[in-house]
């Protein structure tokens, strides 16, 4: 930091008292707005939705003072605060206002809170209105929760940072973001929450913009997501121009009293489907367009936990799940869905067998899972794709922030080459990390083994042709699952320490503050495949068979195997014969090549982007069109114009006598064309 | 006023003014052509007078009274630009001043 006179630096005198006095001050205004509240439950979702974005204007408008009272702790109490208590009021109202037995149609909040007319041009209107139904009451539990430990996380995470202010005001406005996004609605509000977190992401991603890999991974983050959004406006306006509505609850509606008269819409309804889905696959990550996502990790590890894992990555599996009384009514739209998740899954589950990077084997995974999500709805079975985001969140924000842990305990150190029997010094990380990693293999009994298990049996109750091909992909990439996320674990906190002494001399045990969130997700982690969000969540799905898995008992022992083996096979290669993997890696040369660069999506976008564009651009449209034609023409216009210009000037030639007989010529003209020619 | 002398009064404006245009474009003295302007100008006031005794209105003769107006702002203009020439140029001769051009 510079020195700068209208910046004082933190006073050093004395204990910093802001987080205190901002801790008082919230309680105090909590207690005055329960009372409040009391007598307007309407109210309730209003104010979860915009605690967060109240906690992002203060922070930014008053976020320099507060650095300056202090180091900044009082502003990520204040972010925590917000996040902590629209947790809270969320519960409250969906206990209070009972969302789980509303029905399909859910609880729609309009007046006279909200519920202006946002948009009105011609038969096109748009209420500004929130839905709270059992979907989003799921979401917004996800939302608010997870985000709350993620906040209390980065309290102790970003404790060194100098910009934490701006951190926490853009973790709040994401919040604020996800929260629209979640409870909007209709479409545009939707998207206006699908733009803002995507905004948010971009910031976030480039958080530390100094570093260059930073700033481009968010401008490549950004610039994806912008051509699955392309898709998603083009899905709305088809969607109004067929249906007439972009209100959820009416599209659902609309669409189920179709479904009666067969046939008739099913193109353009196929259309709108496929359309809504690439705006899916952009901002959940799936083929095509992933490849934003393992570059995202340049990001704060929180960031990484919160929005490129548990809540903003899984936005369109929440809109396939939403419009779900839609996508049943396309077969086609349904199989494109299936089969994409199914080759994202494997994609991203076969590049992280080979990724060094402790982040970006999680990033891998999560696309790997956000593809199992994506085939839990592809064969129909809605419920079980949210059952799988509602545990994925937990266990894969517990792996991200346990690698957080890792990386502050390692002083920034990512490369897991450079880790290795760290469980004996960092033991709270450890134990909540064997947690996670042995509920994303699908060990039984823990949050993944349910979710998974159900997608599997969704996909072998499905009616279509391709099913079977599909569980048994989805049931080797559950293996490759178990196995790649033990070689993490196992890379990273067992055998040898490979780092540098320097390093290894300092590692410590992180403090609390960042414990506990592990702690809280760890248990998440192994009670949240209890929860019955499938039941839960089904009424919004308006389906009269939804995927009712029949429980054959070979299923999830087949399940288990296959993470079993997996982890057995990680346990083998990493700890019993450690020269086995190099050897593995030299008999597959060719096919190691191609997982290490990533089945060459990004050569191919490179290629399209370096050479299509900016060099068809600069060859043909700058040096070609632009300046032999279009430049030619006007160039031409202008020398033509010289050109005349000079043989016509000489007629100026300054004696007046020449003017006055060009006077009298014109005269005589004039007056003869009269006398005469008339 | 019969036929006969608005077509003698016409007859003569336009000899006057046939006159006044001959010596603007064969005089090079700047003087006389600016009085052969003046000729020109006082051929077309005989007009207007004629025309408008020969129809009874005074419309023509208000005209006149413009004309002369205007002819005596443009007499002083025209000589002080006149003069302001001569000082530079030392000269009468029309065809000397032709600077302003491409």
């Amino acid at each position: 930091m510079m020195a700068d006179p209208t910046h004082p630096e933190p006073r050093s005198q004395g204990p910093d008292r802001t987080p205190g006095i901002v801790a008082v001050g919230w309680t105090l205004l909590l207690v005055v707005a329960v009372a409040v509240l009391r007598d307007h439950p309407d109210a309730v979702p209003f104010i979860v939705l915009l605690l967060p974005l109240l906690g992002f204007t203060v922070l930014s408008l008053f976020g320099d003072s507060i650095r300056d009272q202090g180091e900044g702790t009082g502003a990520a109490v204040l972010a925590c605060c917000t996040v902590m208590t629209s947790f809270v009021l969320a519960v409250a109202s969906i206990l209070h206002l009972r969302t789980f037995t509303a029905g399909p149609s859910g609880l729609r909040f309009t007046q006279p809170y909200l519920g202006f007319e946002w948009m009105a041009a011609g038969p096109f209107r748009v209420q500004a209105n929130l839905l709270l139904d059992n979907l989003s009451s799921v979401m917004v539990l996800v939302v608010t929760g997870v985000g709350s430990l993620i906040h209390v996380y980065s309290v102790g995470y970003m404790a060194h940072d100098a910009e934490k202010v701006r951190y926490f005001s853009y973790l709040n406005l994401f919040t604020f973001f996800m929260l629209l996004l979640v409870l909007g609605g209709n479409l545009p509000l939707m998207f206006v929450g699908w733009e803002g977190v995507g905004l948010c992401s971009y910031l976030l991603i480039g958080f530390w913009y100094e570093k260059k890999s930073a700033a481009d991974a968010g401008k490549k983050a950004f610039i994806v997501n912008r051509v699955g959004d392309a898709g998603l406006i083009l899905g709305t306006i088809l969607a109004f121009h067929t249906f007439g509505t972009v209100d959820l609850v009416d599209l659902a509606t609309n669409a189920t009293s179709l479904a009666a008269e067969a046939g008739g819409h099913a193109g353009p309804i196929t259309a709108i489907c496929l359309l809504l889905f690439v705006g899916a696959c952009g901002k959940s990550a799936q083929i095509p367009l992933h490849v934003w996502l393992p570059d995202a990790m340049e990001g704060p590890t929180p960031v990484s936990a919160l929005i490129h894992a548990a809540t903003m990555v899984t936005a369109g599996v929440y809109m396939v799940a939403r419009l779900a009384p839609l996508f049943s009514l396309s077969a086609t739209a349904l199989l494109v869905v299936a089969v994409v998740g199914t080759l994202t899954a494997v994609l991203g589950a076969t590049v992280a067998l080979v990724q060094t990077d402790i982040k970006r084997v999680l990033a891998y995974s999560t696309v790997s899972q956000l593809g199992y999500m994506f085939l839990a709805c592809g064969v129909g079975a809605f419920g079980v794709g949210i059952f799988h985001l509602f545990t994925h969140a937990f266990f894969k924000a517990l792996l991200f922030l346990g690698s957080g842990s890792v990386i502050h305990a390692l002083g920034g150190e990512q490369d897991m080459r450079k880790m290795g029997g760290l469980w004996r010094r960092i033991p709270w990380t450890f134990g909540t990390f064997v947690v996670g990693t042995a509920a994303i293999a699908g060990i039984p009994f823990l949050a993944g083994f349910y979710s998974k298990d159900a997608i599997l049996a969704g996909t072998l109750a499905s009616k279509m042709a391709v099913a079977p091909v599909l569980f048994v992909v989805a049931l080797a990439v559950a293996l490759l699952t178990a196995f790649y996320m033990s070689r993490l674990l196992l890379l990273t906190f067992f055998g040898p320490y490979r780092g540098d002494a320097e390093t290894g001399a300092h590692v410590h045990e992180s403090p609390w503050v960042m414990l506990v969130p592990l702690a809280v997700l760890a248990v998440g982690s192994v009670v949240g495949g209890y929860a019955a969000i499938p039941e839960i969540v089904s009424p919004s799905f308006r389906l009269e068979t939804e995927g009712e898995a029949h429980h054959a008992l070979w299923l999830p022992v087949l399940a288990s195997a296959a993470a079993l083996t997996g982890i057995a096979a990680a346990i083998y290669m990493f700890l019993v014969r450690t020269e086995l993997p190099q050897r593995i890696y030299a008999r597959t040369r060719p096919l190691a090549r191609v997982l290490e660069a990533k089945y060459g999506f990004d050569l191919l976008y490179d290629w399209i982007a370096a050479r299509l564009i900016v060099q068809g651009s600069r060859d043909v449209l700058w040096r070609g069109l632009d300046v032999r034609v279009i430049d030619a023409a006007v160039n031409a216009a202008g020398a033509l114009t010289a050109l005349a210009a000079g043989r016509l000037r000489l007629v100026q030639t300054g004696l007046v006598r020449a003017y006055a007989l060009l006077i009298l010529g014109g005269a005589v003209a004039l007056l003869s064309y009269l006398l005469w020619m008339r | 006023m019969s036929a006969t002398l608005i077509q003698h009064a016409l007859l003569l404006s336009l000899a006057l003014f046939a006159i006044g245009v001959v010596g603007v474009f064969l005089r090079r003295n700047v003087i006389t052509v600016f009085m052969c302007v003046e000729l020109m100008l006082n051929a077309v006031n005989l007009a207007f007078v004629a025309f408008s005794r020969s129809w009874g209105t005074l419309d023509g003769q208000v005209l006149v009274f413009f004309v002369l107006t205007v002819a005596a702002a443009e007499a002083a203009v025209g000589l002080a630009i006149i003069i302001a020439v001569h000082r530079n140029k030392d000269t009468l001769d029309v065809d000397a001043f032709d600077l302003m051009k491409w």
